[in-house]
């Protein structure tokens, strides 16, 4: 897939201050290139003015979302080629504030993660600051959260979300969705807290099951799923429903440390 | 030194319609919405109509009555059929979503991602299949009864 595509780039210059243009821009692709690849060969080759965020290109930092051919995706994990089209159109990600060309203001939205206390609140506040041993959990509890842990604070799902595109103030898919993780973890005791930051106006109950978030994550996350349970986990307690959630007592590690299981014999061989 | 603020990029109100090439439920939930309004909209009209002209006498009751039987209107009342059926149906589908049911458990992420409305859309389907079919019936219903 050797061929030339077209990148349109939506350009704001803040101290221009005029409004958002398209730039157009010639690359010649190759196969496995990504977006994010392409960008940087403009800034390489073509223009060193365009401003992008980016650093680990392999989809677990969360910096480079952006709107690719109109839908919110990390530029270093879409391929030009899945795309199938010769023009590619980027632009920042909508409902959050440019600061300049394809770089968000993703402050606001890292304090409303802050805001849902994204932490383990343990009642036996000695044993939280210093640690003698590990609060017990199963498996089968790590499950219930574990997949929201994947989350890389992109702001994808922000910009799928059509109440963070008319609510400025509301919390968003992905704090509500960390709510829920903390909430459901068999190691907290914070609920309550938590529970009063998102049960109040532009918190939880803006969110109409849309769906966008879920659909639009690039790492899978169902915020969506979150969000619907954490508004039963509400529900339940409003109605005084549901026993009181003790948090996980404390385990010393086992003292015996099991023998390593030895490597196994490579399979292929290397042929000399 | 100057500081430069960053420029607001919410889509609005416009960002209900559209904000990317996205699937079926973000579609279904402007839908509604229009159609919520929509019957708000009726039972206002419907309020006036039945108190403010009723009581006005015969006479404007019956101007009103022909007003109101102009193919127009006939076409409004047949889409606030539709606009019901939908908002009622498409509703208790979210009642049910909304309080966590019929949407599965957390699972793993696991490529290629498929979330839990992907996952029970299946219950979507039907529950707009069931939609449109009472809407055919009762736009057969409406042919019948003369417009
Ligand atoms: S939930 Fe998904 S889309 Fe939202 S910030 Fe986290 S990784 Fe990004
Ligand atoms: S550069 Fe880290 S997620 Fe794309």
């Amino acid at each position: 897939m050797d061929k030339q595509v077209v990148f349109k780039v939506q350009r704001y210059e803040p101290e221009a201050d005029g409004n958002p243009h398209f730039q157009e821009f010639k690359i010649p692709a190759k196969r496995g290139m990504t977006i994010l690849d392409g960008l940087i060969y403009i800034k390489e080759n073509l223009d060193g003015t365009l401003a992008f965020r980016s650093s680990c290109r392999m989809a677990i930092c969360g910096s480079c979302g952006m709107l690719i051919n109109n839908y919110p995706h990390l530029a270093c994990h879409t391929q030009i080629e899945e795309l199938r089209s010769d023009i590619v159109t980027v632009k920042p990600l909508p409902n959050l504030p440019i600061v300049k060309d394809l770089v968000v203001d993703l402050i606001p939205f890292f304090n409303r993660h802050k805001s849902i206390k994204p932490y383990i609140i343990h009642p036996d506040t000695k044993e939280m600051e210093n640690p003698t041993a590990e609060f017990v959990q199963s498996p089968q509890a790590l499950e219930a959260l574990l997949q929201f842990t994947y989350c890389v604070k992109c702001g994808i799902c922000i910009s799928a979300c059509p109440t963070s595109a008319s609510d400025r103030l509301f919390l968003g898919p992905q704090a509500l969705a960390q709510c829920y993780r903390y909430c459901a973890d068999t190691r907290d005791g914070g609920e309550e807290e938590r529970l009063t930051v998102v049960d109040k106006d532009h918190g939880i109950w803006h969110c109409h099951l849309a769906g966008a978030c879920s659909e639009a994550c690039p790492k899978g996350l169902d915020p969506a799923l979150a969000i619907q349970l954490l508004k039963r986990r509400l529900i339940i307690q409003a109605i005084g429903l549901g026993r009181k959630k003790q948090p996980a007592s404390i385990v010393t590690p086992p003292a015996e440390v099991k023998p390593k299981i030895p490597f196994p014999e490579f399979t292929a061989k290397r042929t000399e | 030194m100057t500081q430069i603020q960053p420029r607001r990029n919410y889509l609005g109100a416009l960002g209900w319609i559209w904000a990317g090439n996205y699937k079926l439920e973000r579609y279904l939930y402007i839908f509604h919405r229009i159609t919520g309004l929509g019957i708000l909209l009726f039972l206002l009209l419907h309020l006036v109509m039945t108190t403010v002209f009723r009581v006005q006498g015969k006479e404007v009751w019956e101007a009103t009555m022909e007003v109101l039987h102009n193919p127009w209107f006939k076409v409004g009342e047949y889409l606030v059929v539709v606009a019901f059926l939908y908002h009622a149906l498409n509703g208790l589908r979210l009642i049910i979503q909304e309080l966590g049911f019929a949407l599965g458990r957390p699972r793993p992420p696991i490529y290629p991602y498929k979330d839990s409305l992907r996952r029970k859309r299946y219950w979507t389907i039907l529950i707009i299949s069931i939609v449109v079919i009472l809407c055919v019936v009762f736009f057969y219903d409406f042919i019948a009864g003369g417009w």
